[in-house]
């Protein structure tokens, strides 16, 4: 592929890498990835991969902008109040970056869409605030055998690991099912520090680009957790692959995506 | 060095740091290995780390030689060192 001079310019720093080359920023423009949830975590991960020459990044969210959303959503703004994310995310990635084509979504993620949306991107992002979606997007994930990097965050507390078919556990083999409503406070009630979405977010990204490249190792079978407080990392090392579970265990009892009741809040 | 046989050239002059490494290296990336590209290059900065880039991403720096007119010509073998 030929570069023009404007990205030699724009992409250098990826291009002199000696793990990414122009080889590597060429696997980058060819890639697709999708995200669902373009809030904190969403906004991050939208941007460094805008900014990254990702060529085409979808992403999927039927909220608006809300002034509350802007203590941590950096892709949006106070003008973007009342306006859809995706389209304010879009604008923020198009001006970001002119090589990005972004597909926008503006609907709730469901298990009747869900397939289609996934089936023509190479990486999926969870980037949600609640359990219903990140059990559909991993059933979803491993139904279609599509990777994704999920992640959670809450108050000064984050974590994430990623899934790649046949390579390690996924979600639902170590977190089984969605909590019982009573057992997790909605949203609104539990705050999180803007920045966890920053420091969160951006592994994510980093977890789909070196997934693109296909250099180094991701986290599958581990699970990253941050300890904002304490200012641990841990990397817990997953149990193999659950032979039972119910959605990639040999004999899965999961047959069609489920839909649960959404109102209970894996963090923000 | 009359035996070298070039089998592409790109003038990296135009550009600057560190423009001047990746523009140089998308055009070795188009070789195969053991062949020679032609680096035109700049005196100073460029000249002094574009060779040890080539280098350190193990390829073989065959000739530097200096134009006398503020440009030098760079001949890396690609793959070289391995
Ligand atoms: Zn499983």
């Amino acid at each position: 592929m030929a570069f023009s001079n404007e990205q030699l310019e724009r992409y250098a720093r990826h291009i002199v890498l000696k793990d990414v080359g122009a080889k590597g920023q060429e696997k980058l423009l060819n890639a697709k990835v999708l995200i669902i949830g373009v809030g904190g975590l969403g906004s991050p991960v939208a941007m460094y991969l805008a900014a990254a020459g990702i060529g085409t990044i979808g992403i999927a969210d039927a909220d608006v902008v809300d002034l509350s959303n802007l203590q941590r959503q950096i892709a949006h703004n106070t003008e973007k109040i009342g306006t859809a994310k995706v389209e304010s995310a879009k604008e923020t990635i198009n001006r970001m970056n002119p090589d990005v084509t972004v597909h926008t979504y503006q609907t709730l993620v469901t298990k009747d869409n869900i397939l289609d949306f996934i089936q023509d991107y190479d990486f999926i992002i969870d980037g949600t605030d609640n359990f219903s979606s990140k059990f559909l997007i991993n059933d979803a994930c491993v139904m279609a055998k599509k990777p994704f990097c999920h992640a959670g965050i809450l108050g000064f507390q984050g974590q994430l690991m990623t899934y790649v078919p046949g390579e390690g556990p996924c979600y639902r083999c170590i977190f089984h099912n969605p909590p019982k409503k009573d057992e997790v406070p909605t949203c609104k009630q539990v705050g999180v520090i803007g920045a966890m979405c920053g420091v969160i977010g951006s592994l994510q990204a980093m977890e789909a680009i070196k997934y693109i490249l296909g250099v180094g190792e991701l986290l599958t079978g581990y699970l990253l957790t941050y300890d904002a407080l304490t200012m641990e990392f841990r990397k817990v090392k997953l149990p193999k692959r659950v032979a039972n579970c119910a959605i990639c265990g040999d004999h899965p009892t999961i047959t069609e995506l489920i839909d649960y009741e959404q109102s209970e809040c894996a963090g923000v | 060095m009359s035996d070298i046989i070039i089998n592409d050239e790109v003038d990296i002059t135009d550009v600057m740091c560190p423009v001047t490494f990746a523009k140089a290296k998308v055009a070795l990336e188009e070789l195969e290995d053991g062949q020679v590209l032609s680096v035109l290059l700049n005196a100073g900065e460029p000249v002094r780390n574009v060779p040890r880039s080539m280098e350190y991403e193990g390829n073989q720096v065959l000739k530097l030689t200096d134009n006398q007119d503020g440009t030098f010509t760079l001949l890396v073998k690609k793959g070289g060192t391995k």
